[in-house]
């Protein structure tokens, strides 16, 4: 398992070797030029030059890529265009805050999906199914930022329960696991959990409905087991699929969530990007999207060495 | 007294209105460490009828007529009894052993499930069983087969793990789905040699479905033969292959003397194809098909003819052997 472990992690290098490229060519390939927005309108092209001489754009691509791998290898992101600030700072905690969020609403999703799946599959066709059918329906096909104002008009504008926005009353952009804190959480977590959920849900229902028409689940009958005893080898065997989506989903939201870090001013990495985008700041936009891409790359590394684990049907030479 | 005695089994899948009667009134019976071979094309109700003995059936499924197994009444039985009953009085081995046990267990691991479940011993007691029962039907190298995924195990080696599962909690009866179907030809033989050696060590009632004529005179006592959910023609062994009585009979019998050397040939010779179960004739099932039809025999269904001692058929042409050898 261990060398397994090592041999996956060694096929990712490349990957993330050419997820960089891509990062990188991203921001280039984008039109404009990203100096604009910070230059003076009436700058002269001799200071653009000089300017696009500073932040190194006027040597050719390989060698800009060669510099900023570097660079990046060295825990170096750059400074921000706009603030100034080390642009590793803003996305590392841009990252936590994004993670408790994404990690809280995975965790919400998964509980709610598999419950709703394992009901819809054990009960097939039946109205409880259907319930849950049209939950997880309604869970993948409603907006999630609609939803959100709809939560923050409900909660906190009417009720006043809930802080409608932001990560802490003290306005700072760092969330801490306290119970203060945790108020500013519920909302954004609940309303991001419901994709994962509604795709959660419908994966274990297929998972379960086929696992319950294969022919082993009449034998484990056969052989006297109750059907709570048919029931834990049903879990055993939706396990490692529902764990893969699991792993993924958290991806996603890690990434994904620009509209509802937006909607509650969430101090998350959607809510760096959409500042990055609409500032035009090249080397936050690079740092933040790389990152998230290496997320995700590990994500994926650690569901397959995870599925590998739980799953004997795969091999693992 | 029988161990099994199953009378007028009726099996009904599908929507009231529109029923699909799988098996339309079997009568059964078995004795202590006798072996019943249940034979018949493919759709004729032999896994059904099985199934019936475990009350395996989805739901849906609606099971009339009476079964006393091991003077139980297995339709009467309530949950808690029914699941004591699965695996410790009466067990199955399923044709496919690659679809019979949990892909993601360790083999050995099932096997102490089961123990652990009936006998309430400790895990590693029921481990400690497995090992006895793997040594006992013949697993090569058996400590470490036992924490072998099914996956990494041979076919017939599967089927020998499934045996031993299924004899883990002493049963008294076996019922036997087409256990060496799946399995190469070699290997058939050998796992049905392992079958009757157990069965005859360990007394066991044993009902073998099977395609295969061959196989059956092989293993079983006694012969019936199914035709759509019926029991057409039944006899010992001997009986059977050399006075059929039904023309099906007589047609699988054919079939299989015109293929006698290849093994696990399917029984498909007699021209024509099994009948839509959802809409049944009002007659002999087997009419449509028949060679020798009578206009009678599409009026009602043929009672059973006695023919000798323990043999009868359901054919209105059927005559008692000792009238046939006059006539003849
Ligand atoms: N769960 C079920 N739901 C609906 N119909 C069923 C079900 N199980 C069996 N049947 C039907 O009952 C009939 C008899 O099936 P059965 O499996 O007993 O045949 P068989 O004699 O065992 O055939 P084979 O040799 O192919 O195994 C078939 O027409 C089948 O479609
Ligand atoms: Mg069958």
């Amino acid at each position: 398992m261990l060398l397994y472990t090592l041999k996956r992690i060694l096929y990712v290098t490349p990957v993330a070797l050419g997820v960089s490229v891509i990062v990188f060519l991203l921001v280039h390939i984008a039109p404009g030029d990203p100096l604009t927005s910070i230059m003076p309108i009436d700058a002269t092209a001799e200071q653009q030059a000089e300017m696009r001489a500073a932040y190194g754009f006027d040597k050719p691509l390989a060698v800009q890529y060669g510099i900023w791998l570097w660079k990046v290898l060295h825990a170096d992101l750059g400074n921000s265009i706009a603030t100034g600030r080390p642009v590793l700072a803003d996305v590392s905690r841009a990252v936590g805050n994004s993670l408790i969020l994404a990690s809280v609403s995975t965790l919400i999703g998964f509980t709610f999906g598999t419950f709703f799946g394992f009901v819809a599959g054990y009960f097939q066709n039946s109205p409880l199914d259907k319930i849950a059918s049209l939950l997880s329906v309604i869970g993948v096909s409603v907006p999630h930022y609609w939803l959100g104002m709809v939560l923050v008009i409900i909660f906190s504008a009417q009720l006043g329960w809930l802080p409608p926005t932001g990560a802490g009353p003290d306005g700072s952009g760092n969330w801490r696991p306290d119970p203060e804190h945790l108020r500013y959480l519920i909302l954004p977590a609940i309303t991001m959990s419901v994709i994962p959920m509604g795709i959660i849900s419908r994966t274990v229902r297929a998972l379960v409905a086929d696992i319950l028409a294969q022919e082993f689940i009449q034998a484990l009958r056969a052989k006297g087991l109750s059907e709570w005893g048919v029931f834990k080898h049903v879990v055993t065997n939706a396990a490692p699929t529902a764990l893969a989506v699991m792993g993924l989903q958290l991806g996603y939201l890690l990434g994904g969530s620009v509209l509802v870090e937006t909607v509650f001013a969430w101090p998350g990495t959607g809510f760096l990007l959409n500042a990055a985008i609409f500032q035009r700041d090249l080397p936050l936009l690079q740092g933040t999207i790389l990152v998230l891409a290496m997320f995700f790359v590990f994500l994926n590394l650690l569901v397959d060495v995870l599925q590998t684990a739980l799953d004997p049907r795969i091999q693992r030479s | 007294m029988p161990i099994v005695e199953v009378k007028n089994l009726t099996v009904d899948f599908g929507p009231k209105s529109k029923p699909v009667r799988a098996v339309a009134g079997v009568d059964l019976h078995l004795a202590k460490g006798e072996t019943l071979a249940l034979l018949g094309e493919s759709g004729s109700g032999k896994s059904v009828t099985l199934r019936s003995l475990m009350r395996l059936h989805p739901k849906s499924a609606r099971t009339g007529g009476s079964m006393q197994v091991d003077e139980r009444d297995v339709l009467a039985m309530p949950y808690g009894d029914l699941a004591r009953y699965r695996g410790s009085i009466v067990s199955m081995i399923f044709q496919d052993p690659g679809l019979a046990l949990d892909p993601v267990y360790r083999v050995g691991d099932q096997i102490a499930e089961a123990v652990v479940r009936h006998e309430g011993t400790s895990f590693k007691q029921g481990r400690a069983r497995a090992l006895e029962l793997f040594e006992r039907v013949r697993i090569p190298s058996p400590e470490r087969r036992l924490d072998n995924y099914p996956h990494e195990m041979s076919g017939g080696m599967r089927q020998r793990a499934m045996i031993a599962l299924a004899l883990a909690c002493n049963p008294k009866v076996l019922l036997a789905d087409e256990p060496t179907t799946a399995l190469d030809a070699t290997v058939q033989i050998q796992v049905l040699l392992l079958l009757r050696e157990l069965q005859r060590e360990l007394g066991l009632a044993v009902i073998f479905v099977t395609h295969d004529i061959g196989v059956a005179v092989e293993v079983a006592d006694r012969i019936a033969v199914m035709y759509a959910g019926k029991i057409i023609e039944e006899g010992p062994c001997a009986d059977v292959i050399r006075a059929p009585s039904h023309p099906y009979t007589k047609g699988l019998l054919a079939s299989r003397a015109d293929h006698s050397f290849e093994k696990g040939a399917r029984l498909t010779a007699i021209p024509g194809t099994p009948p839509d179960l959802a809409t049944l004739p009002p007659g002999c099932a087997f009419a449509p098909r028949c060679a020798v039809v009578l206009d009678a025999c599409r009026n009602s269904t043929p009672p059973p003819a006695l023919i000798s001692r323990h043999h009868f058929a359901r054919c209105i042409r059927s005559e008692p052997a000792a009238a046939r050898q006059a006539t003849v």
